[in-house]
C-alpha cells in the first residue's frame, strides 16, 4: 500500500509479492472550476480491501468512480492489473479513454456496486446476473446460469430468481447486485456506499455479505459510512478530505490513534 | 319475441340492398372497401414502421449528437410538427417524386414511376418520425440514469446498451405515445385520398358515388375503421402489459 498525502504510511498489507490490482498516481478531477480531487494516489494489492472514508464532498465517490472511468479523471494515471488506461483530450479538451475497447475490457472486470442498486428493471434477477457474462464476455447461457443460481444462492436470493428488482426490498436488491458483481468473476470489486439507500434494518444483511467477501480474500475498493464496518473488514483506510489524502493507514491506527485533527474530528462526529 | 325485432331492423335494410351493396364479391362493393383497408394498414405499417425508425435515430441524435445533428434534427420536427399533415402530403407526394426524378434524370437515369404505396409510407413515415423522435426522447430520459450507468460500468458497448438496456428499459414510457401514434396513422392514411391512392377513404367515396349510397359506405368505411382500432388496442394492451412486467402496477389491482 503505497500513497502520498499529507501524512504518508507506508504499510503494506498484503501479502508479500502479491500483484498490484489497482494503482493510481496523481490523480485530479476538475467539474468545471470545482477542483473535486487535487493529486489523489492509491494502490491496491490483490487480497486488499481499501476503505475510502471522509465527509460529504470530499471526493471518495469521484475517486471511486474514476477507477473505471465512469468519471474520466482531468489528469493522472490509472493502472488495472498494471494495464494503464490510456486517456486522450477530446475537441472540447475533457480528458477521455483514448481506446473505447481498452476501457470496456477492463471495465467487464471491476464488479461495481452502487449506493442505489441500479439493478436492470425489465430483467428478472437471474437475467439481471446472467446479463454480462453472456452478452459481454461471451459465456456460454446455460453455464452463466448454473454459476448465476450458486452466487443468489450464496447472497440468499434463490426463491427470488425470477423476480422483477421492483418487487425485492432495498437490501435483497443490494444483495442481487453484488451477485450481479461476482457473476463476472472481477479482479477487483468496487462498493460505491453500498448501504446508504438502505433503511437501518436492512443494512445487516448487506453489510454481512461484503463482510464474506472480504474474508475471502477479494479486492475490494469500499466507499463507506460504515466506520465500524470499514474498521472491522478494511486492511488499509484512507481519509479523504477536500480532495486529497489527509491520513492514511491500517484501520486500528485510522481510527484507535489517528494523527490528522480533521480526521479526529471526523471520527467524533461520526461517532 | 328479440328475433322478430330483429327481422324488422333488417327486413328494410335487406330490402333496400344494403347487403347487395356490401357483398365482397362484385356487383357489390364489399370487395373494393376490404381492398382499401388492406392498403390503408399497408401504408400505416409501413409509415409506423419507417416513423419508428426515424425516431430512434433522431431521439438519438437529440440526445447525444453534436450541436449541428441537434440542430438539423430540431428543424426537422419542428417544421414537420407545424405544417398540417395534409399539406405535408401534398408538398412531398408532387414536389418529393418530382424531387427523386429530377436527380435522377440529373444523373443520366430515366424517370421512374413512384408507386403509391411507397411514396405513401415515405410521406407518413416522414411525418410520423417527428413525432416519434419526441416520444422515444422523452422515453429515453425517463429511464432511471444508474440503469444506464450501471450497463456502461460493466463494460457495455454503446450498441449492446442501447439493444439490451435503453430500448427495453424506455418502451414502458414510450408505450402510450406510440400507441398514439400508430392509431394515427391508420386515421391519416385517409389524408393519402387527395393524391389518388386507393386507400380505404378513397374507395369508399368511389363506391359511394357510383351508387349515390353515401351513407351505407361511409357507415361502413368508420366501422372498419372502428374494428382496426379495437383490434389494435387488443395488442397494444399486451405489449404494454409485457413491457410493464417489471414495474408493479400502479392501482395495486390488474
Amino acid at each position: 500500500m503505497r500513497t502520498s498525502g499529507a501524512i504518508r504510511e507506508d504499510i503494506s498489507t498484503a501479502p508479500d509479492g502479491a500483484a498490484e490490482a489497482i494503482h493510481i498516481e496523481n490523480l485530479h478531477k476538475k467539474f468545471g472550476e470545482l477542483h473535486v480531487l487535487k493529486g489523489v494516489s492509491l494502490s491496491a494489492r490483490d487480497g486488499d480491501v481499501v476503505a475510502i472514508i471522509g465527509g460529504s464532498g470530499s471526493g471518495k465517490s469521484t475517486l471511486l468512480r474514476c477507477i473505471n472511468c465512469l468519471e474520466n479523471p482531468t489528469s493522472g494515471i490509472i493502472r488495472v492489473n498494471g494495464e494503464e488506461i490510456r486517456l486522450k483530450s477530446d475537441s472540447h479538451g475533457n480528458t477521455v479513454p483514448a481506446d473505447r475497447r481498452q476501457i470496456e475490457r477492463i471495465r467487464s472486470r471491476l464488479g461495481m456496486v452502487f449506493q442505489s442498486f441500479n439493478l436492470w428493471s425489465h430483467m428478472t434477477l437471474i437475467e439481471n446476473v446472467i446479463e454480462v457474462p453472456v452478452h459481454v464476455l461471451g459465456i456460454k447461457r446455460e453455464e452463466a446460469i448454473a454459476t448465476a443460481e450458486k452466487l443468489l444462492a450464496r447472497v440468499g436470493l434463490s426463491d427470488k430468481r425470477d423476480v422483477y428488482p421492483a418487487f425485492l426490498s432495498g437490501g435483497q436488491q443490494q444483495r442481487g447486485a453484488i451477485a450481479r458483481a461476482l457473476a463476472i468473476q472481477p479482479r477487483v470489486m468496487l462498493f460505491d456506499e453500498p448501504t446508504s439507500a438502505l433503511d437501518p434494518e436492512l443494512v445487516g444483511e448487506v453489510l454481512k455479505v461484503i463482510a464474506d467477501l472480504a474474508r475471502e480474500g477479494r479486492t475490494m475498493i469500499l466507499v463507506t459510512h460504515e466506520m465500524k464496518f470499514a474498521r472491522q473488514v478494511a486492511s488499509h483506510v484512507i481519509y479523504l478530505y477536500n480532495g486529497q489524502v489527509e491520513e492514511e493507514g491500517p484501520p486500528e491506527q485510522i481510527f484507535g490513534t489517528p494523527r490528522s485533527e480533521r480526521l479526529k474530528q471526523f471520527i467524533r462526529n461520526i461517532g | 319475441m328479440e328475433a322478430k325485432a330483429i327481422e324488422a331492423f333488417l327486413l328494410p335494410l335487406s330490402q333496400s340492398g344494403l347487403f347487395e351493396l356490401l357483398s365482397p364479391t362484385p356487383p357489390g362493393w364489399g370487395g373494393n372497401l376490404l381492398r382499401g383497408l388492406f392498403n390503408s394498414v399497408q401504408i400505416a405499417l409501413g409509415a409506423f414502421g419507417l416513423g419508428l425508425a426515424i425516431g430512434t435515430a433522431g431521439a438519438y441524435g437529440k440526445l447525444y449528437g453534436g450541436p449541428v445533428i441537434r440542430d438539423l434534427l430540431e428543424v426537422y420536427t419542428t417544421i414537420m410538427r407545424a405544417v398540417p399533415e395534409l399539406v405535408m402530403i401534398l408538398l412531398l407526394y408532387y414536389a418529393g417524386t418530382d424531387l427523386v426524378n429530377r436527380a435522377l434524370q440529373g444523373f443520366g437515369y430515366s424517370p421512374i414511376d413512384i408507386s403509391g404505396l411507397v411514396a405513401g409510407i415515405a410521406v407518413l413515415g416522414i411525418v410520423q418520425g417527428a413525432y416519434a423522435t419526441e416520444v422515444l426522447r422523452g422515453a429515453i430520459l425517463a429511464i432511471p440514469q444508474g440503469q444506464i450507468e450501471a450497463a456502461r460500468a460493466y463494460g457495455m458497448s454503446p450498441s449492446l446498451l442501447m439493444r439490451r438496456i435503453t430500448l427495453p428499459a424506455m418502451l414502458p414510457f414510450a408505450i402510450p405515445g406510440l400507441a398514439n401514434l400508430w392509431l394515427i396513422a391508420t386515421k391519416d392514411t385517409a389524408l393519402l385520398a387527395v393524391v389518388g391512392f386507393n386507400e380505404l377513404t378513397l374507395e369508399t367515396r368511389q363506391a359511394a358515388g357510383s351508387t349515390k349510397a353515401y351513407f351505407t359506405f361511409f357507415m361502413a368505411a368508420g366501422v372498419l375503421y372502428l374494428l382496426l382500432t379495437l383490434f389494435s388496442n387488443v395488442i397494444i394492451g399486451r405489449i404494454e402489459r409485457w413491457s410493464r412486467r417489471g414495474m408493479p402496477s400502479v392501482a395495486g389491482g390488474h
